[in-house]
């Protein structure tokens, strides 16, 4: 393989990478606090329609990233309502989001574009293709400050690990929990707005194809620490980058490329390879002390 | 007054989510009343309307029972998309394999092979979970994905019929197939796919409910997913439970292949399904993980899915995409009823 090939192969490596690793960070805010957070999947499609539909609206593509963050920490609250105020499930509330985000901006879409659940094309000087990127890069070292080094990231891994210890100690559970919850869904969101007005020029149905899924696969494999989610990011960016390259090149066929991340994740949980080990509050629901 | 208890929450969830959706109807700016007679109306006509019903309720029943069936163990079990995946490859792979073999025993051995991989899809993330700890609801994420790619490898590069546009397999054997509804009902056109796995269905119904609350085995996994750790003191094998429930679990979304390939294409489709292992969620949710509540959820959803495809052509702005909205958000409400039932705690490691 020339040079150039895998120079071009590296930079669509963190091209692809970038959604995941918006996403997976966010699912680390959520899941640090103890909240389950399988509905980035879904939070990825309330971005990408989100910043598609406002930049097609105002012409300009940072009003459509910020409305799709707002978006983004909107969707995520109702999963921190159901989650914290109401203690349902997580994981079905997180199922329940991903398939009402599946339905409602492909309707929405579908009904002011008159279109099968697609928005309108942008123009070329309306996509912001490099802005995410370095957002979610620069992201990294700050998630890792945000949670090491500052009062709010020790309340959050406080949270997350003994809730109980936590509010004995005066930490409001539930305040700190909707914050992280609501960041995850802000984060996830430029991520999707990547999907739609940085990689793409337009939202299409389900543009997302199951990207949240990997996130949460790279934030386990991961280990649920910004750096190695980070790595684990770019190495399933690249097993994409490298489906989308050999694609009818090579003799080996891409499902099988297509389901590295799938396949390490179970091998990492299962303890074969080091063990990942996940907050010792997650997914279990709090009730403060009055 | 015990069953009205039981029917009032899920009435509730689905009058509350039918509201949302026709705030979001309106907001489109079409009318929610025209909208829903459409949905629901457009489900309810003899033959067509009925027939179509039945025949999308019928995987929703399989995967409901699924759904159902994990979570009475203690298990979420998001993977009957890819159990059922799997399921209906080989369930083509042997009605094309064994093509030769006479119905009777063809029959019986394509019921067999959705079962077994069915049962070994949903087997391994039981024992990921028994032996290694691993928590079901990542590992069966992973392996939908894992099965649908598999799937369509297989299909892809070893069973297209060469120069068909489709990525669909070569058909399956004649002798494989099993009888639509309409050769039995008069007045009932056999061009409905509604086949014999609906009644298979409602039977299947049936054996679950005797397995889980008349057998031994159904005890002890309904024991474990009560409390483990009592279980566990009262002498039950915990492992071996959740082993045998997520099997069971996936042999049950695995038999949406008879409806599918053997009832109804009588070939393995790429991506045929419309979500139905994620709806089947919804399903036992709602269906409050009764083999007679998923019947009945099955048969909403079922009307849904119908409804929705005259919803998508007849109104003006309103897609089909209204099914996934009211579906959603009856999961949600129905999810949040825990806060009316007291603190439910599953302690979940690995997510």
């Amino acid at each position: 393989m020339s040079d150039i090939l895998i120079v071009a192969l590296l930079f669509s490596a963190v091209r692809l990478a970038t959604p995941l690793l918006l996403a997976a960070l966010g699912g680390l805010f959520s899941e640090r606090s103890g909240i389950i957070n399988i509905a980035l999947e879904g939070l990825l499609l309330a971005g990408a329609f989100t910043a598609a539909t406002v930049t097609h609206y105002t012409g300009k593509p940072w009003v459509g990233l910020a409305a799709a963050i707002l978006a983004g920490a909107l969707v995520a609250l109702l999963h921190g309502i159901a989650c914290i105020q109401f203690k349902a499930d997580q994981v079905v509330s997180g199922t329940a989001i991903n398939i009402l985000f599946l339905g409602v901006p492909a309707l929405l879409s579908g009904a002011l574009f008159a279109s099968t659940g697609a928005t309108p094309q942008l123009p070329r000087e309306q996509l912001i293709p490099n802005l995410p990127i370095a957002i979610a890069f620069l992201l990294v070292p700050v998630t890792w400050y945000v949670l090491n080094r500052t009062p709010f990231g020790l309340r959050l891994r406080a949270v997350g690990e003994n809730p109980e210890a936590a509010d004995t100690a005066g930490v409001k559970v539930s305040r700190v929990r909707y914050a992280a919850v609501m960041i995850s869904g802000a984060l996830a969101a430029i991520g999707g707005a990547y999907l739609s007005i940085g990689q793409s020029s337009l939202f299409a149905r389900n543009m997302s194809a199951g990207r949240g899924f990997i996130a949460l696969a790279a934030l386990i494999f991961g280990k649920w620490r910004p750096v190695q989610t980070m790595l684990a990011c770019l190495l399933f960016g690249f097993a994409e980058a490298l489906s989308i390259q050999m694609q009818g090149v090579s003799q080996i066929p891409v499902q099988f490329i297509q389901i590295v991340p799938y396949v390490l994740t179970i091998v990492v949980l299962a303890g074969f390879i080091g063990h990942s080990r996940a907050p010792r509050a997650l997914g279990v629901p709090y009730q403060e002390k009055r | 007054m015990k069953l009205l208890r039981e029917l009032l929450f899920p009435l509730a969830a689905v009058a509350a989510a039918f509201v949302v959706g026709a705030v979001l109807i309106l907001a489109v700016g079409d009318s929610p009343v025209t909208t829903y007679t459409l949905l629901i109306g457009s489900a309810l006509t003899w033959p067509d309307g009925i027939g179509y019903t039945l025949f999308y309720a019928t995987p929703l029943i399989f995967t409901g029972l699924a759904v159902a069936v994990a979570f009475r163990c203690g298990l979420l079990n998001i993977g009957a998309e890819g159990q059922l995946y799997i399921a209906s490859f080989v369930t083509a792979w042997v009605g094309i394999t064994c093509a030769g073999l006479p119905a009777l025993v063809l029959v019986p051995l394509c019921f067999l092979a959705a079962l077994a991989a069915g049962g070994f899809w949903g087997a391994v993330p039981g024992v990921l979970k028994a032996r290694f700890g691993a928590h079901e609801v990542i590992t069966t994420i992973m392996l939908n994905f894992i099965a649908i790619a598999l799937a369509s490898y297989f299909t892809q590069y070893h069973y297209k019929p060469p120069g068909d546009a489709l990525l669909e397999t070569v058909p399956i054997g004649e002798n494989a197939h099993i009888a639509r509804l309409g050769r039995f009902v008069p007045g009932f056109p056999e061009r409905i796919p509604l086949n014999l796995a609906f009644p298979l269905a409602l039977v299947t119904c049936l054996l679950v409910y005797l397995f889980l609350w008349r057998t031994r085995w159904g005890y002890q996994i309904r024991a474990t997913g009560a409390n483990a750790e009592a279980a566990q003191y009262g002498g039950i094998a915990t492992g071996r439970q959740i082993v045998l429930a997520m099997a069971l679990s996936g042999a049950l979304a695995g038999m949406v292949g008879i409806n599918e390939v053997l009832g109804y294409r009588y070939r393995y489709y790429d991506s045929f399904s419309s979500g139905y292992g994620f709806t089947g969620i919804a399903v036992a949710l709602l269906g409050r993980n009764h083999p007679v509540g998923v019947i009945l959820a099955s048969l909403l959803f079922g009307a849904l899915l119908r409804g929705g495809l005259f919803v998508d052509i007849f109104t003006e702005h309103v897609s089909k995409d209204l099914v996934l909205v009211l579906q959603g958000t009856i999961i949600l409400f129905v999810a949040a009823e825990a806060a009316f039932r007291g603190p439910f705690g599953r302690r979940i490691k690995g997510v």
